[in-house]
């Protein structure tokens, strides 16, 4: 019988679908808390309750990516991968990523200094988007509208100081519905879809109250998911997906740890099985 | 169980397990589940949303 790890730091809905499936598929299942699990460079796979394959869940995206790592110089099978992840936590190396594959992306900018970001705004023009190049559900990324926005933010930046701040990514404000389009890939096939609905301002995050609606797959979705996941590494990935009034479908992020508790609970494939199933394939032979 | 907070009472469902996050229902204070012997939980200070949490 396989045994599934589920490695979590906050135990959510969807690391307990996960659980849930493993058992209803005949697995045998184990929940690993990576902040109490202490690991060295003698360390082993069976000094841990790691099963067959591990599911790596951490919300805490740098926690889950030296997991990662460890697991991994320990020689066992983990979704991601650390490569996956390290690419996927980053907008930057994940937008070059996309566009490097052909993969339509809105055009991005890149500055190494608020200086030189602050230049770049004013030769480009107004509006761009910032955003962080680490973090999620939305937090610092806002549309800089005008020269007093982008030399508050700047400033901001500047006095945060943190090393990611020094590195700005300024991205073309998509002409779009209130909406984008969030599909779900496990091992490069899309097994569901849905709209996120802005109900106020720009940003269509789950997290931050967006409604969530199912969305049909076409030919044109599928195809630009499967390319984003291909050139992402594989793995389960969440393709997040702009409709531009000009050109088409656009590839905006792709999410590592992919959250599911809406879309699982409306989706016509049963999510978390076609994660646990896919993990089962991955389980060395 | 009640809040360290606050003192208003948790609402812990039977079947939740460790890892968990409970929040109390007057203050808002999240509490993790840190282990579970039958009814018998102890609870510890959860983590506050960090810069890099999420997908």
């Amino acid at each position: 019988m396989s045994k599934v790890c589920i490695v979590f730091d906050r135990l959510r809905s969807e690391e307990k679908m996960l659980q849930k499936e493993a058992l209803d598929l005949g697995c045998d299942t184990s929940m690993l808390d990576a902040k109490i699990t202490q690991i060295n460079t003698d360390s082993k796979k069976d000094d841990y309750d790691l099963g067959d394959v591990v599911l790596e869940r951490c919300v805490s995206y740098f926690r889950g990516l030296h997991f990662t790592a460890s697991l991994e110089f320990m020689d066992v099978s983990i979704i991601n991968t650390y490569d996956v992840a390290s690419i996927c936590g980053n907008k930057m190396i994940m937008t070059l990523r996309l566009k490097k594959h052909n993969i339509p992306t809105p055009k991005t900018y890149f500055s190494f200094s608020s200086e030189s970001a602050f230049e770049n705004l004013e030769k480009v023009g107004y509006p761009l988007v910032i955003k962080p190049i680490i973090g999620s559900w939305g937090r610092g990324v806002m549309p800089l509208r005008d020269k007093d926005t982008a030399e508050a933010i700047m400033e901001i930046r500047d006095i945060n100081d943190g090393p990611h701040d020094r590195i700005y990514y300024l991205q073309e404000l998509i002409q779009r519905p209130p909406r984008d389009i969030r599909v779900i890939t496990v091992g490069d096939e899309p097994i569901a879809a849905m709209y996120r609905k802005s109900s106020d301002g720009f940003k269509t995050n789950i997290a931050l109250g967006a409604d969530p609606e199912l969305c049909e797959i076409t030919k044109e979705m599928e195809d630009i998911a499967v390319k984003a996941s291909k050139a992402m590494g594989g793995g389960i990935l969440g393709i997040d997906m702009m409709e531009d009034e000009k050109k088409g479908l656009v590839v905006h992020e792709v999410n590592n740890t992919v959250e599911f508790k809406g879309l699982a609970r409306v989706a016509k494939r049963n999510i978390p099985k076609a994660m646990v199933e896919y993990a089962l394939t991955c389980i060395r032979k | 169980m009640n809040c360290s907070e606050c003192d208003a009472t948790l609402k812990i469902l039977d079947d939740a397990s460790v890892g968990e996050i409970v929040s109390c229902p007057d203050c808002g204070a999240d509490f993790e589940i840190a282990s579970k012997d039958g009814s018998n939980l102890v609870l510890k200070q959860a983590e506050s949303v960090g810069e890099d949490w999420g997908e």
